[in-house]
């Protein structure tokens, strides 16, 4: 199981974090010093796993951005490496070749791409295609009400004159 | 106006924080940010919930306080429209988690979303269910979920499945109603709803051993055929990776037969082809088809025993092992690390590559690499690859030494075959890296040289070589300087000379030297500086000729500003201006230890640590010395009530003895238990390191935890009644003289103060406590309760603990009992000593609450109570 996951920038600012498993605010923070102190540290040829506590960490470093997993100590490191590259595959998709800023600005829109790929830890889709589809119905809705909403208060707007 | 421009945006508010350059600046921004967000709660704003929630988001994010917007996200989610919602649901999954109260409330929420018509709105609140739900919630929302692994839209089927492991974590009784949906998931086409499907099977077997044989009888053809069509499908460009359709499934597939397999030959029989087709057919250049490859590896390495297949596995590892990028070498030391198991001669092939792979520049892969070595260690091998590692221990990484060292250590304690070959390596690594050495490894070290009489002077001169090279070693530093304090003529004189030393030439002024340096030297801490004081006092019997340039070294520390040393100076010093009659008896050779006997103690088999362990660390630690705390009490005593022991011949005094880093402060000040004539004891006094403040409790432990000393009493009644002990009151007087410094206590307190009643402090029908009162004189709030418990019924009380607790204006102290086990119908009895300080002596009497725990037949017994009836005026 997937116990969080964490978007680390190579200054060690937070872009994304997820936990599956309970963590306390106070636990949050120290847990995001300890490893983004560990993995950027890490040199480049290094293989991508950090043993850390009871847990393994799988990151990969995507320009300059790390992703990070972590992840129960018998799960297949290997596979988690590729999971990190398919959600980078679907952000990259999704916002057309994506960049660090585009996760600044939207980041409510990574989280949402993220809960299509992940819930309670473990994967959902091995589609990219599928993601893709699901945002994009989601988002549409989104840009329906906005709409009705807008021309709602147009209308008032122009009423109210 | 366009009123969603208003205010500012979540883009304006994030491009402000970026523009900061200081964290002052940030904090300033957000401030400001989350007080509008405040004021806008506060107005129930319903226009702006939604971006103020994407802010607070943000903020929460670079690690501020967001727990007021908790709410905000519940209004959200209540609302009616979809993009309300899914703003809320992101938050309530951000800004709270299971364990907080407000979660609740949603609860009635979800239930609604769960049955939404809006496909959606169920997909959001499966999703944050999934992910935050507490058990409670699970519980009430189980049903739902459950329906909804038949919803007619895949996409909600998937995440419902996910949701209900979930669900099953937090409740595992709710396994049993997922197994029949679960099963049904199994023959889904569609990938997402296979894929949550075998994860919520893999989930359910191990969350019941009847879901387990369900699917094992049920689901296991089923799947090596699903797995099959998997592996033989041409190519789908949705599911592609690298030429492999779909690894992830694949490795679900492989990880849930591993499960079915585990410990049962007829399904391991049913997969056996498919995973002989895995392992032969999976591409290995890339790193998807070696994520298959490696689970196929796992799983075949689990199911029951089929000798092909292990081969291949272990040959897919061999592979792996030598390929060059570090992640497949890294789950290639993992993996063998299980297969170690299953097949050791296979994996000792690999040896050579392995014991590479310690040197990697790689911290993760030296670890994982470091532990399978120590795996692979046996008496054969132990020799050749202790040397490699002790070889690189001289230039690896200085983070990874403390490990590399460990765990040298411990092979070569574990498998040496000769005490000449353990001294050898374990001399490498104090030299190496003494600094990373456990102080238990260095004790062991001086143990094992004590233990070995001929290689006495080969130890002592090796060390001296040692020391000349790597002196800033403190451990290499403090078993030197014990060896040369302990065999220093061996040194000078090239005793005991094996074929393979070459002889060298040291005086007995460079051994003084040596230690001198050991002494001063600015990295010493005070254990070392300790032990090369006393190895300075057995050096000026052993070479008389140094005598006097020893005693100028003392002196030097009789104003050291560190307690510990000064006293050991003076009273050292002492010795040697004044008592040249005792003293070659006093620093005669340490006699051996058992090393059996030792090792016991080390493990932790202390016998009186009763209720009262805490009593031994306090007394302890300010004494900074002693260490390994609870061990040299009990110690102590075994040379303290053997009558007259000779020094060569009792063998069970304690390696702490040895140490000479005992807290024996008590008889110093007590003054009774000196006579010059018992070696021994007096030897024990006179390396004794205890500091003058800690008096009483020191001496109460001291005499109760005694083996001999079936019955102790309060420490006021032995001091009164010598011959309930080995203690000597004749020879008080030598002993004041010797310590001079200390001799203005009277030795023997008199035994006054008013005289109270005893009282059965509590009786039940299966244990009677009564308590003794004294006081000590001088010290009317003090009060010394000698406690007997007695056992009333037939059957003998194990692992006998006493608790006591008292109100704020108590002080409780408890010494250790006098053993544990209480034999039947009052045979015998355990005494324990409390003392009670009355910081409200006189106005209020004491009162306590006590509990007491033990085994009765195996069965454990806790009793309790409160002691009211002690007498006035305590």
């Amino acid at each position: 199981m997937i116990q969080f996951v964490l978007l680390i920038s190579r200054q060690g600012k937070v872009r994304l974090t997820k936990w599956y498993s309970p963590y306390t605010q106070k636990e949050r923070t120290k847990v995001l010093r300890e490893l983004s102190g560990v993995i950027l540290a890490r040199g480049p040829k290094l293989c991508n796993f950090v043993e850390w506590r009871e847990y393994k960490v799988v990151y990969k470093r995507y320009a300059s951005l790390y992703f990070c997993m972590c992840i129960d100590q018998d799960d297949n490191e290997l596979e988690v490496l590729e999971i990190i590259h398919h959600f980078v595959e679907i952000l990259d998709r999704y916002f057309g070749s994506v960049c660090e800023l585009d996760l600044i600005f939207n980041f409510h829109k990574a989280y949402y791409i993220l809960d299509e790929l992940l819930i309670a830890g473990e994967l959902q889709e091995s589609s990219k295609k599928t993601v893709a589809r699901l945002i994009a119905a989601q988002d549409s809705l989104v840009e329906t009400a906005k709409e009705q909403a807008s021309s709602i208060s147009n209308m008032i707007a122009q009423a109210t004159k | 106006m366009n009123p969603f421009s208003s205010g500012t945006r979540l883009r304006d508010m994030i491009r402000a924080i970026r523009a900061c350059k200081t964290a002052a600046e940030e904090r300033g921004v957000v401030r400001k940010e989350c007080a509008a967000i405040r004021a806008a709660i506060n107005e129930n704003d319903n226009d702006y919930r939604h971006r103020n929630l994407a802010k607070l988001m943000f903020i929460h994010m670079l690690g501020y306080p967001t727990h007021f917007g908790q709410m905000e996200c519940l209004k959200l989610i209540a609302s009616a429209g979809f993009p309300e919602k899914r703003i809320g649901y992101l938050g309530l999954m951000l800004l709270l988690d299971e364990r907080q109260e407000v979660l609740m409330l949603v609860t009635n929420s979800l239930k609604q979303d769960l049955n939404h018509s809006n496909q959606y709105i169920v997909g959001l609140a499966l999703c944050a269910m999934g992910n935050i739900c507490s058990a409670e919630m699970a519980r009430d929302l189980a049903p739902e979920v459950e329906r909804l692994l038949q919803f007619r839209d895949p996409n909600i089927r998937k995440k419902a499945a996910l949701c209900s492991i979930r669900i099953i974590k937090k409740v595992p009784e709710l396994a049993e109603n997922f197994i029949n949906p679960a099963a049904a998931l199994l023959r889904e086409k569609h990938h997402g709803v296979l894929i949550t499907g075998v994860q919520l099977c893999t989930e359910l077997c191990k969350a019941s051993e009847e879901a387990l044989e369900y699917f094992r009888m049920k689901c296991t053809e089923g799947l090596v055929k699903t797995l099959k069509d998997l592996v033989n499908s041409p190519y789908a460009p949705e599911y592609d990776i690298a030429g492999i359709t779909d690894p992830f499934l694949h490795i679900r597939l492989l990880k849930l037969l591993r499960v079915l397999g585990q410990g049962d030959e007829d399904a391991s029989e049913c997969m056996n082809d498919i995973l002989a087709q895995v392992a032969t057919k999976t591409e290995s250049n890339k790193n998807a088809g070696n994520a298959i490859l490696y689970e196929c590896v796992a799983t075949i390495m689990s199911i029951e025993d089929n000798g092909g297949l292990r081969v291949l596995a272990i040959n897919i590892l061999g592979r792996f092992l030598s390929n060059r990028d570090n992640n497949i070498r890294y789950v290639a030391l993992n993996m063998l690390m299980r297969a170690i198991t299953v097949d050791a001669q296979a994996v000792q092939r690999h040896r050579a590559t392995i014991l590479e792979c310690v040197k990697d520049l790689d911290a993760s892969i030296r670890k994982r690499a470091l532990e399978l070595v120590y795996v692979l260690v046996n008496e054969s091998n132990v020799k050749p690859l202790t040397k490699e590692l002790i070889d690189y221990l001289e230039v690896s990484d200085q983070d990874f030494k403390g490990d590399l060292t460990a765990k040298i250590c411990s092979l070569v304690k574990k498998f040496s075959p000769e005490k000449i070959w353990y001294i050898d390596q374990m001399l490498k690594v104090l030299s190496e890296a003494g600094n990373f050495v456990k102080d238990e490894v260095w004790h062991a070290v001086i143990v094992v040289i004590t233990n070995s009489p001929d290689l006495h002077g080969y130890a002592v001169r090796a060390l001296y070589r040692a020391l000349q090279t790597s002196a800033d070693q403190e451990t290499l530093v403090r078993v030197a300087v014990w060896c040369i304090g302990e065999y220093g003529d061996m040194l000078v004189n090239n005793i005991g000379m094996l074929d393979v030393e070459d002889p060298i030439t040291v005086t007995e002024s460079d051994a003084v030297d040596i230690i001198e340096i050991a002494l001063k030297h600015h990295t010493s801490d005070l254990t070392t500086k300790a032990m090369a004081l006393i190895a300075l006092l057995k050096l000026s019997s052993r070479f008389p000729s140094c005598s006097e340039r020893i005693k100028e070294i003392v002196v030097q520390y009789k104003g050291s500003l560190v307690l510990e040393l000064q006293q050991r100076s003076i009273e050292l010093n002492s010795i040697i201006a004044k008592h040249q009659n005792i003293r070659s008896t006093l620093v005669e050779r340490m006699p051996t230890l058992d090393l059996l006997e030792w090792e016991e103690k080390q493990s932790g088999s202390i016998p009186n640590t009763t209720g009262s362990t805490p009593a031994h660390a306090s007394i302890n630690i300010p004494n900074g010395v002693a260490k390994p705390s609870s061990a040299p009490l009990v110690d102590l005593l075994d040379l303290n009530s053997d009558d007259v022991p000779a020094p060569s011949s009792s063998g069970g005094d304690s390696f702490h003895g040895l140490l000479d880093i005992d807290l024996s402060g008590a008889p110093k000040q007590s003054g009774v238990n000196h006579s010059p004539n018992n070696g021994t004891d007096a030897l024990m006094d006179l390396l004794s390191t205890a500091t003058p403040t800690q008096s009483r409790s020191a001496i109460s432990d001291l005499l109760n935890s005694g083996q001999d000393n079936k019955t102790p009493v309060s420490p006021l009644e032995v001091l009164s009644s010598p011959s309930s002990n080995s203690i000597q009151p004749t020879s008080s007087a030598g002993a004041i003289d010797l310590l001079d410094s200390f001799a203005t206590n009277s030795p023997i307190q008199e035994n006054n103060g008013p005289a109270y009643p005893s009282v059965v402090a509590f009786e039940s029908s299966n244990l009677r406590i009564g308590f003794n009162f004294s006081k000590l004189p001088g010290n009317p709030q003090t009060t010394i309760i000698k406690a007997t418990f007695t056992n009333l019924s037939p059957s003998v009380y194990t692992d006998f603990i006493f608790q006591a607790a008292v109100p704020k204006f108590l002080q409780l102290h408890l010494e250790p009992a006098s053993g544990n086990t209480l034999p039947a119908s009052g045979n015998e009895s355990i005494t324990q000593t409390l003392r009670v300080t009355n910081s409200q002596h006189g106005k209020k009497s004491l009162v306590m609450r006590i509990r007491i725990a033990y085994k009765m037949n195996n069965k454990d017994v806790l009793e309790e109570g409160q002691i009211n009836n002690f007498p006035q005026g305590l």
